[in-house]
C-alpha cells in the first residue's frame, strides 16, 4: 500500500497546509530542493557518510534478555540511545541541516521543549557551519538550564518565548513568527514529523532508516519479522521512523504510545489520538487537543518530548484506517517501566522511551497468547535518559533533601 | 452593507478606505463593541473583528497580548458573533478575521450561517490558502459572505492569479514579510507587490501591516484601495491606563488615520 500523501501533503483527510501565504514560497521551494536532492546521488552518499561516520548510525539491535524473560515474550531494542546527541533526532537535524546548505540558506531556526532537538539543532549547525537559533519556551528554559548551556556552548542563539504557554507549542508559533520575516536566508528545521507539507513526509523520510535498519537486523539474526512493534509518540518522529519500514507487513502489529499523565479521565494528559479531536494546529489537519470553540489546550505529561497537544497527520491517517493501534501509557506505567529497564538491562532511557517500553510490557501477555514462546516485540529505543535524570531522581526520591 | 459597496462608494469619493481591525473580547465583550463603535464614529470605512485565538502565529506582540486577555476573561466563539451583531448595521461592512481552526470546529457551514445571520460581510483567513477552502468558498457561497484571501511579498505570479480568483471583496495585501504590527520604513515590497497583484485583478487591494500614523497612511493611500490598522489601534486601549484614556487615544487616532486616506 502506499504511505506517500498526495501532492499537496495529504493523507486522507490529513495533512496539507494551514500557512500564511508569505510561506507558501518557502515551503514549496523546500518541497522541490527535497525531492532533488534525494534523487542526487551525491547528495545521499554525503548524508549517509555524515550518519556514519558521525552519528554512529546504523545503532544497534539489542536483545533484552532478563527483561524478555521476566516478560515472556522476546524484547528487542533499538539502540537510538546510542546515536551522537543521545537519540533518534540527530538523523533528522542532519539531514535537513545538508539540505538547508544546499538551499543557500545560512541559517537554521529550531523549536524545542526540553531542549533535545535544540541540542541536536544545534549540533548539526556547528558540525555544518550554519547560524542557529533556537526557541525554547521560558518555562522550559528554567527547567532545563543544562541544555540550554549545551545550546549555547554549541554556539547557537536561545530565545526564551514568554508568549502563550510558555511551552513547546508556543515555541513552534515563535519560530514560525521569525521564518515568515527570514525566510530568504533561514531554513525551519522542525523536528517533527508536524508541520505542514513537506514537513512531515521529509522528516518521515529522514528517520525511516529507524524502521528500516531494525527490519534487516531482525530477519539477519532471527530469520523472522516481530510480531509487533512499539514506539511513543509525541509528535511522532522516531514512531513514524520505526513503523515506516513495517507498514506493509501485514503480520507485524503496529503500536504508538502516548502521553497518558496523569490519566485521561483527569484531562492532564498528552494523548492526542486517544483522546483528542480533529482540528488545525501548525500547519496541518490532524488530531489535537481543543476546547470546543477550537482553542488549543495544554498537554500534561512527565517527559516534556511527549507534552504537545497535536501530532503528526500521518499518524492520524494510520490511526483511521487501522494500521496502527495508539493508546496513553501514564506518567505512573512510563516511571515504573524507567526504573525495570535500569534494573534488568543497565540502560537509562528517555521518559519519552519509557512509554514504548510501558507499552511492551502492557502487550506481552496477549503477544505470548497469540504467538507463544516465540514472541517478540521490537521496541524503540528512542532517546537515553541521562536529560532526565533530575526528574527521575525527584520522582523517586533519590536527591539529597529527600535523603 | 458589503465590502465591495464601501469600496466603491471611498473610490467614489476619490480616496482610499480605512479597514480598522479589533479583537473581540478586549479587554471585555462590552468593551470591545464600545470601541469598535468608537472606530466607526471616528471613521473607519470598514471594520475587521478578531477571533481571539490561543495560537496567534501571524500576530505580533499588541494582538497576542489583546487576544490572550480576551481569552484569559472567557470570550468564546458565540461572543465574537455577538459583538459582529451589536456593530453591524450602521453602514459599515464587518468582517471577521480568524484563524482557521475556531471555524472548522464551529462547523464550517454553521458558521457561515451564523455569521450571516449576525450580519458579517465575511470573513478574513490569513492562515487558509485556496488549496484548503474547497468547504469554505462553498459555504462563503451559500450564505452569501465575502472571502478574503491573502497575498504576500513572495508570492508567484501564479500564486496571485489563483488567490485572487477565489477571493471577493478586496484582496489582503501582506505589506511586508513579517507579523502583524512591525513596520519596516525602508521596504519597497508593498508597493511592487499592489502592482503585480493590480495585473491578475480588478478586485481593490487592501494593504496592511505596520501603519501607525496620518503620514504612513497616506503614503499607502498613494497605491492601495485600502489602508488596513491594527496593532497601533490596539496599541490605545494597552498603553492607557484606564478605559476612558484609551478610548480617548483610539478616537483620535482613527481620526487621525481616516484623515490620511484622504477623508
Amino acid at each position: 500500500m502506499t504511505t506517500d500523501p498526495d501532492r499537496l501533503g495529504h493523507w486522507g483527510a490529513y495533512g496539507g497546509r494551514f500557512v500564511p501565504e508569505a510561506l507558501m514560497a518557502a515551503l514549496d521551494e523546500l518541497d522541490a530542493g527535497y525531492r532533488k536532492a534525494f534523487a542526487d546521488e551525491s547528495f545521499r552518499a554525503e548524508l549517509d557518510r555524515m550518519l556514519v561516520e558521525y552519528a554512529g548510525v546504523p545503532s544497534p539491535l539489542y536483545e533484552a534478555e532478563r527483561l524478555s524473560d521476566q516478560l515472556g515474550v522476546r524484547v528487542l531494542l533499538k539502540r537510538e540511545d546510542l546515536n551522537h546527541t543521545g537519540a533518534h533526532k540527530i538523523r533528522n537535524v542532519l539531514g535537513q541541516a545538508l539540505l538547508a546548505k544546499r538551499l543557500g540558506k545560512p541559517r537554521i531556526i529550531a523549536e524545542t521543549g526540553a531542549g533535545q532537538h535544540g541540542v541536536a539543532s544545534a549540533t548539526a549547525a556547528a558540525y555544518l557551519g550554519l547560524e542557529c537559533t533556537v526557541y525554547m519556551g521560558a518555562e522550559d528554559v528554567r527547567r532545563q538550564a543544562l541544555n540550554v548551556a549545551r545550546m549555547k556552548i554549541l554556539g547557537a542563539e536561545v530565545v526564551p518565548v514568554a508568549a502563550g504557554s510558555q511551552t513547546l507549542k508556543d515555541s513552534i508559533n515563535e519560530a514560525l513568527r521569525d521564518w515568515v520575516s527570514t525566510v530568504d536566508t533561514t531554513h525551519y528545521l522542525i523536528g517533527t514529523v508536524a508541520g505542514p507539507h513537506p514537513y512531515p513526509v521529509l522528516v518521515r523520510e529522514l528517520v525511516a532508516g529507524i524502521g528500516r535498519e531494525a527490519r534487516q537486523q531482525c530477519l539477519d539474526r532471527y530469520g523472522r519479522l516481530p510480531d509487533a512493534v512499539s514506539a511513543c509518540v509525541g509528535g511522532g518522529s522516531n514512531a513514524i521512523g520505526a513503523f515506516h519500514a513495517f507498514v506493509d507487513d501485514a503480520e507485524v502489529a503496529l503500536h504508538g504510545f502516548e502521553a497518558g499523565g496523569d490519566g485521561i479521565e483527569t484531562g492532564r494528559h498528552g494523548a492526542t489520538l486517544a483522546a483528542g479531536s480533529v482540528g488545525v494546529l501548525h500547519g496541518a489537519r490532524t488530531y489535537i487537543m481543543q476546547d470546543e470553540d477550537g482553542q488549543i489546550v495544554e498537554s500534561h505529561s512527565i517527559s516534556a518530548g511527549l507534552d504537545y497537544p497535536s501530532v503528526g497527520p500521518e499518524h492520524a491517517w494510520l490511526k483511521d484506517i487501522g494500521r496502527v493501534r495508539y493508546e496513553a501509557v501514564t506518567d505512573t506505567e512510563a516511571m515504573d517501566a524507567f526504573q525495570r529497564l535500569c534494573r534488568s538491562e543497565g540502560i537509562i532511557p528517555a521518559l519519552e522511551s519509557s512509554h514504548a517500553v510501558a507499552g511492551a510490557i502492557k502487550l506481552a501477555p496477549e503477544l505470548r497468547a497469540e504467538h507463544g514462546e516465540d514472541a517478540t516485540v521490537l521496541v524503540c529505543l528512542s532517546g537515553r535518559g541521562d536529560k532526565d535524570m533530575e526528574t527521575a531522581a525527584r520522582y523517586f526520591g533519590l536527591t539529597d533533601d529527600q535523603a | 452593507m458589503s465590502v465591495s459597496g464601501a469600496l466603491e462608494k471611498t473610490r467614489a469619493d476619490g480616496r482610499s478606505a480605512l479597514v480598522g481591525y479589533y479583537p473581540a473580547g478586549f479587554p471585555t465583550v462590552e468593551g470591545s463593541i464600545t470601541a469598535v463603535n468608537t472606530m466607526i464614529d471616528a471613521g473607519c470605512d470598514i471594520i475587521e473583528i478578531g477571533l481571539p485565538y490561543s495560537d496567534p502565529v501571524m500576530d505580533g506582540a499588541a494582538i497576542q497580548r489583546a487576544a490572550a486577555t480576551a481569552l484569559a476573561a472567557g470570550t468564546r466563539t458565540r461572543d465574537v458573533l455577538r459583538v459582529v451583531e451589536a456593530v453591524s448595521g450602521r453602514g459599515v461592512p464587518i468582517l471577521i478575521m480568524t484563524y482557521w481552526n475556531p471555524v472548522e470546529k464551529y462547523g464550517v457551514d454553521s458558521f457561515a450561517r451564523d455569521l450571516a445571520a449576525a450580519g458579517c460581510a465575511g470573513l478574513i483567513t490569513p492562515d487558509l490558502i485556496p488549496e484548503e477552502a474547497d468547504d469554505w468558498l462553498s459555504a462563503s457561497d451559500d450564505h452569501g459572505l465575502d472571502r478574503i484571501f491573502l497575498v504576500a511579498p513572495s508570492s508567484t505570479a501564479e500564486r496571485i492569479s489563483r488567490t485572487v480568483d477565489v477571493t471577493r471583496g478586496f484582496v489582503y495585501a501582506q505589506s511586508i514579510m513579517g507579523v502583524t504590527g512591525v513596520r519596516d520604513t525602508t521596504s519597497g515590497a508593498a508597493p511592487d507587490l499592489v502592482t503585480r497583484t493590480r495585473r491578475a485583478t480588478d478586485l481593490p487591494i487592501g494593504v496592511g501591516l505596520g501603519v501607525r500614523s496620518r503620514e504612513q497612511a497616506a503614503e499607502v493611500a498613494e497605491y492601495a484601495d485600502a489602508v488596513i490598522v491594527g496593532s497601533a489601534l490596539i496599541s490605545c486601549l494597552l498603553e492607557n491606563p484606564d478605559e476612558s484614556s484609551g478610548l480617548n487615544a483610539l478616537r483620535g487616532l482613527t481620526a487621525e488615520l481616516a484623515a490620511g486616506v484622504g477623508r
